[in-house]
Formats: structure tokens, C-alpha cells, sequence
């Protein structure tokens, strides 16, 4: 298949449209998802193809959602639930970390429950809190949940179909802001599988980690680096729970200083545990202290001084200075 | 109620949403706002029976309760602006403005979320002796959420002095409402034991009435009520849809839709004079409101940790470290 052009929505639209194609007992569940295809428009046109039956428009009931694909996971089904913004998934937050992510467990393997919670995150869209928010530690800190992020359409296409051919509860962070840039990309050409990171461009001075809609700021941070004789090597994690560190490590001996960056606020996010681990094994190559930039420490702010909120360029390569510096 | 005063109502909640549409477009205003165009009837006659001291909690589309239960429309338009001058010193914008001296506990970016709120409230005033009522205005979207249905058993079973008013204008979002209803709106009071009207909510001074029984009946500690308010919005879901066209509402029910205006239904109980002098008057608040929003200075992102905790302490000082 050769290389086309087309947006992570679409990427996802095409992932799920061949999830579904694929597997007849993959169904989508969501707020607005049918008739009007999603407010992000992911799920545009697959009610029309795949009838009301497996496109199913809900009320709007987040816990009766989850609460209902729960219930169709055991009876064999495979939902793909639409949380419309990531502020929505706080009332359904009981169904996925007290049943989603304990009844396998629980039942010592005998239920498996194949069930896809996608939810849009981060800001950058002029939206506010409630509909800004990246709760994905939340989640990521909850044994028996998978969280998976993708940064890029050609991931975006390949990763929803993995998430739902699992057998597990898998929470899919989708940055909501990076929905409609486009790529090239081969859709026949599988990337790494879900669980691991990628090295999305080799350096030898400094490691920037990101996830989500971070990595683009990374990726372009790495870029004004070398500009200034800098070879940042950009590591996408993909997976931020379980994190697949070989990568991280590897390339931390490598280059001796780590930026994680993400959206979230800082304070136990998931650059704490990606510090703390580097911390714990890479100890003797460390050069200076895992830097860290991230949203601050305060709720989503109103949309006219969000971009202050939001980490970008500037700050990240604040960070690497702060590491050549130490 | 002074017919006069329910058009002023609606006439201002009106005009304030078509010039903070314009700011939208000129960008003044970021992110949009979810218009009330439509629905201003029911604003102003659920708030035309309550006093200053007695409570709303409001919705995404918010901006009508706030300004019938009389927050400062200048004060308002620089809140949507973002501007330091606002309500919320800009901290709040379209979908979280709040004045709790007039007993506005805000809109709410969670659909149904304000109900139990708005119950809380006005338990609390029970306790205290008090006669106030709380109202909790919502959508038909609303009536799908839990909490809503816990707040509505926790009034009932409590005795609160709470008004669930429903705006039912036939869409969640894009949803229909009898694609995600089952049963009856009303039978979801009924079934907690509330006393359950629904009312004609294009006309204030219908909504007028079914509130003040409602508000009475609370005051004398006979409880909560339910009232269905059937509507139509005009405009969009949110101002996003000015650019994405939907299409999930056809030209024709758009123009029944809007063929019962309340501006027309209150405007007509009217002299002349004294409509064009409240719509004269008006024009001149909200010219003003536009030009006290745009010059108001915006917020400096250094003050962000400020109010984190209300003992004062700053925690972490965030990612610039």
C-alpha cells in the first residue's frame, strides 16, 4: 500500500472501521458517536455502515456507559467506548477502576473483559476545564488498567486495533489537539507493537520523553536543539502503563541527561515515575537530575491563558539548558 | 409578575448572547460559548420568583440564568472575555461564570452535575432556619445522569426546599430526546414523589406561574418540585457549529423551531413605547458591557498559584523548576 496523506482522526476512523470489519462482536458506544459521527468526528460514518446495533448513540450516563460494556465484555462482546471529553470520565471513574480493572483479577482470569475506553485529553483547543483535563495517571496508577497513548496518525490507526484485540481493559488517551494534522504515512507498514516506546529520532547529548500530543513539542524541540549543536535523541513512551523502559534506559546510558515532558500536572504524573525509575537504574550515567516540564500544578485554566499553562518549546528547551547546565 | 419586566429579561439575555456571538467571532472571546438563544423564557420566569437570596446552580449554557438572577451583564461580558474585570477575575469564562452574592453557584461544565449541588444548598438552608430555595436548572441530557437521579431521591426523601427545572429543548447535543429518554421526563419526578408539571417554556409568564407554586411550596417546607420546561434553541449547541455544519436538525423544524419566539410572546404584552425604550436601554448596557470587556486588561499568568488552597499555602511551584 503506498504512503497517504491523512489526519490522526481519520487514522482512527480507518482503525476502528477495520476493528470492526475484522471482528463482528466489536461494538462502539459513546455520546453523539452515531448519527453525528463523534464531536471530534472519530467515529464519522461507521453508524451508517455498521447499522444503529454496533454504533450505538447513548444517553448521557459515563458510568451507565462503562457499566453496560462491562456487561457486554463478559457476554463476549468487545465495546469501544467514546468518552466525549476527558472531564466526562470522572463520573464513570467507579465502573473503570473499581469493576473494569478488578473483575479479571477478581475472578482469577475467568472473565476477561476486552473493553476500550477512549478518551480525547489534554487542551490546546480553547476549551476549559472539564474539557482540557489529562487524566491519564489517574488511570495509569490503577493495577489491572492498560493506558496507551498515541502522538501520530500512522500509530493512531495501528494502536486502536491493537487496544481492542486485546483482552484487556485498555484506557486509549487521544490528544485532542493533534486530531486534525496530518502525515504521510503507510497504514501497511505496522510500527512497534502497543506496549512499546519508540525512538522516534536518535541524539547523543540529551533524552526527551513525551507521550500523547507532547511529542510533536518534542520532536520540534529536538530540532531547534540542533540548531544550537544539541543531538537530542525523542523518545514517544506510546504505552504509559505498562511502561516499556528498555528504550528509555538504553537511551539514557547513552546520553546521560532526561527531559520527560507532558501536559499533566506535575505532581505525581507520569514523568514522577518515569524520573524515579531512570533514577533507580540508571543512577551512574545520570549527568544531572531527570528534569521534568509539565502543566502546572493547579486546575485546567481559562482558555485565553492556557497556552502559559501548556508546555512548548521554550520550555522544554529551558530544561535541556537546566541539564547541560548542572 | 410585571410583564414589562419578564420582556427586560429576555430581551437583555437576548441581545447579550448576539454580542458575545460577535466577540466569539472576533475573537475577543476564546473557546466559544453554548448561546441560550431560545430559551430565555425560562430564565426569566424561574428567576423572576426568586429573591436575591435564594440560590440557582446553572449549566454549560449558562448564561441566561446568570444574568436573570441578576449578575452585572458588564461584569458578565468581560467573564467571557477572559478579562480580569469579570465575575471570576476571567477564571471562570463562559461555561463556570459564578456570583455567589447573588446566590449564582455557577454554571457547570458536567451536564447534571448542578442538581445535587443545587439540593445541597438548599438543605443547608433548611437546617438554618432559613426560607430560601435553591433551583437547579438542567437539560433533558441531564435526566440520563445518575447523579441527578440521586439528588432528585436525596430531595425528596429529605424534604428539601429545591426546584429541579428541566430545559427540555429536544437535544442533547445532537441526541434526540426520545433517542435517549426512556419513559418521561415527568415520570422521573413522579417516581421520587414530586409534585411534576410541564409547562409551555417558549412564554416567561407561564414558566412565571409553574415557579412561584414551585418556590412557594418549597418556602413552606413542602419540599421539591419538578418542572419540564419544552423549548426550542435557535442556535447552536455551541458556537463550533457556526463552522461545522451538523445537520442534525432539518431547515424545517429549525423554522417551526423558532416560530415561537419569546421575544415575540413577551414583546407583544407591550405598549410600543415601552418596549423600544427597554430595548433602547438595553442596547446602551450592552454596548457599554462589549467596550468595558474588550478594554478590561487580561489576566497575568503569574498570579496562577494565587487561591490554589484557602489557607493561603502555595503548593509546589509547578513545572518551572
Amino acid at each position: 500500500m503506498a504512503a497517504e496523506t491523512l489526519t490522526l482522526a481519520k487514522a482512527l476512523n480507518n482503525g476502528l472501521r477495520k476493528a470492526m470489519e475484522d471482528d463482528p462482536k466489536v461494538v462502539l458506544m459513546g455520546e453523539d458517536i452515531g448519527k453525528l459521527g463523534g464531536v471530534f468526528r472519530i467515529t464519522d460514518g461507521l453508524q451508517k455502515d455498521f447499522g444503529e446495533n454496533r454504533v450505538i448513540d447513548t444517553p448521557l450516563a459515563e458510568s451507565g456507559i462503562v457499566g453496560t460494556a462491562i456487561g457486554l465484555a463478559i457476554r463476549g462482546y468487545r465495546p469501544v467506548v467514546e468518552i466525549q471529553f476527558d472531564g466526562f470520565v470522572y463520573p464513570a471513574y467507579d465502573q473503570i477502576v473499581s469493576q473494569l480493572a478488578k473483575m479479571h483479577y477478581r475472578s482469577r482470569g475467568k472473565l476477561k473483559l476486552p473493553v476500550v475506553i477512549r478518551i480525547p485529553f489534554g487542551g490546546g483547543i480553547g476549551a476549559v476545564e472539564h474539557h482540557s483535563e489529562s487524566p491519564e495517571a489517574y488511570f495509569a496508577h490503577t493495577a489491572g488498567l492498560k493506558v496507551v497513548s498515541c502522538s501520530n496518525p500512522a500509530d493512531a490507526y495501528w494502536m486502536i486495533q491493537e487496544a481492542i484485540a486485546s483482552d484487556d481493559p485498555i484506557v486509549f488517551m487521544e490528544p485532542k489537539r493533534r486530531y486534525y494534522e496530518k502525515a504521510s504515512v503507510d497504514l501497511s507498514v505496522k510500527p512497534g507493537s502497543l506496549f512499546t516506546s519508540a525512538v522516534l529520532r536518535e541524539g547523543s547529548d540529551a533524552t526527551i520523553v513525551a507521550y500523547g500530543p507532547m511529542v510533536k513539542v518534542a520532536l520540534e524541540s529536538a530540532a531547534a536543539a540542533e540548531e544550537d549543536g544539541r543531538s537530542i535523541e525523542v523518545i514517544d513512551m506510546r504505552s504509559l502503563s505498562p511502561v516499556d523502559y528498555a528504550p528509555i534506559f538504553a537511551s539514557v546510558r547513552k546520553t546521560g541527561r532526561l527531559v520527560v515532558v507532558h501536559e499533566a500536572s506535575k505532581n505525581l504524573g507520569i514523568g514522577a515515575e518515569v524520573s524515579a525509575r531512570v533514577t533507580e537504574e540508571c543512577f551512574y550515567s545520570l549527568e544531572a537530575p531527570v528534569q521534568r516540564v509539565t502543566g502546572y500544578d493547579i486546575p485546567y485554566p481559562a482558555s485565553r491563558v492556557e497556552e502559559e499553562f501548556l508546555p512548548d518549546l521554550d520550555r522544554v528547551l529551558d530544561a535541556v539548558d537546566k541539564s547541560f547546565g548542572w | 409578575m410585571n410583564p414589562l419586566e419578564l420582556y427586560r429579561v429576555v430581551r437583555l439575555i437576548r441581545r447579550f448572547e448576539e454580542r458575545a456571538i460577535e466577540l466569539v467571532r472576533s475573537g475577543e472571546i476564546v473557546g466559544g460559548i453554548h448561546p441560550y438563544i431560545g430559551q430565555e423564557a425560562i430564565a426569566a420566569g424561574v428567576c423572576g420568583a426568586l429573591r436575591t437570596d435564594d440560590i440557582i446552580t446553572s449549566t454549560h449554557r449558562g448564561h441566561g440564568h446568570v444574568l436573570a438572577k441578576g449578575a452585572d451583564p458588564v461584569r458578565m461580558m468581560a467573564e467571557l472575555a477572559g478579562r480580569v474585570t469579570g465575575l471570576n477575575k476571567g477564571r471562570g469564562g463562559s461555561m463556570h461564570a459564578a456570583d455567589f452574592g447573588l446566590g449564582i453557584f455557577g454554571a457547570n461544565g458536567i451536564v447534571g452535575a448542578g442538581g445535587a449541588i443545587a439540593a445541597g444548598a438548599a438543605w443547608a438552608r433548611r437546617y438554618q432556619g432559613g426560607d430560601q430555595v435553591a433551583v437547579s436548572f438542567f437539560g433533558d441530557g441531564a435526566v440520563s445522569q445518575g447523579v441527578l437521579l440521586e439528588a432528585f431521591n436525596l430531595a425528596g426523601l429529605w424534604n428539601v426546599p429545591v426546584i429541579f427545572v428541566c430545559e427540555n429543548n429536544g437535544y442533547a447535543t445532537t441526541m434526540p430526546v426520545e433517542g435517549g429518554v426512556a419513559g418521561t421526563i415527568l415520570g422521573r419526578g413522579e417516581a421520587f414523589g414530586m409534585p411534576s408539571v410541564q409547562v409551555d417554556g417558549m412564554d416567561p409568564a407561564v414558566v412565571y406561574e409553574a415557579a412561584a407554586e414551585a418556590v412557594a411550596r418549597a418556602r413552606a417546607g413542602e419540599g421539591p418540585s419538578l418542572i419540564e420546561c419544552m423549548t426550542y434553541r435557535f442556535d447552536a449547541h455551541h458556537t463550533f457549529e457556526h463552522k461545522a455544519r451538523l445537520n442534525y436538525r432539518s431547515e424545517e423544524e429549525l423554522a417551526t423551531g423558532r416560530s415561537r419566539d419569546p421575544l415575540d410572546i413577551a414583546g407583544a404584552r407591550l405598549s410600543t413605547e415601552d418596549r423600544e425604550a427597554a430595548d433602547a436601554a438595553i442596547e446602551e448596557l450592552l454596548a457599554e458591557a462589549v467596550r468595558f470587556a474588550c478594554a478590561s486588561p487580561k489576566p497575568d499568568p503569574a498570579d496562577a498559584m494565587d487561591h490554589l488552597y484557602a489557607t493561603g499555602l502555595r503548593a509546589r511551584t509547578g513545572a518551572s523548576a
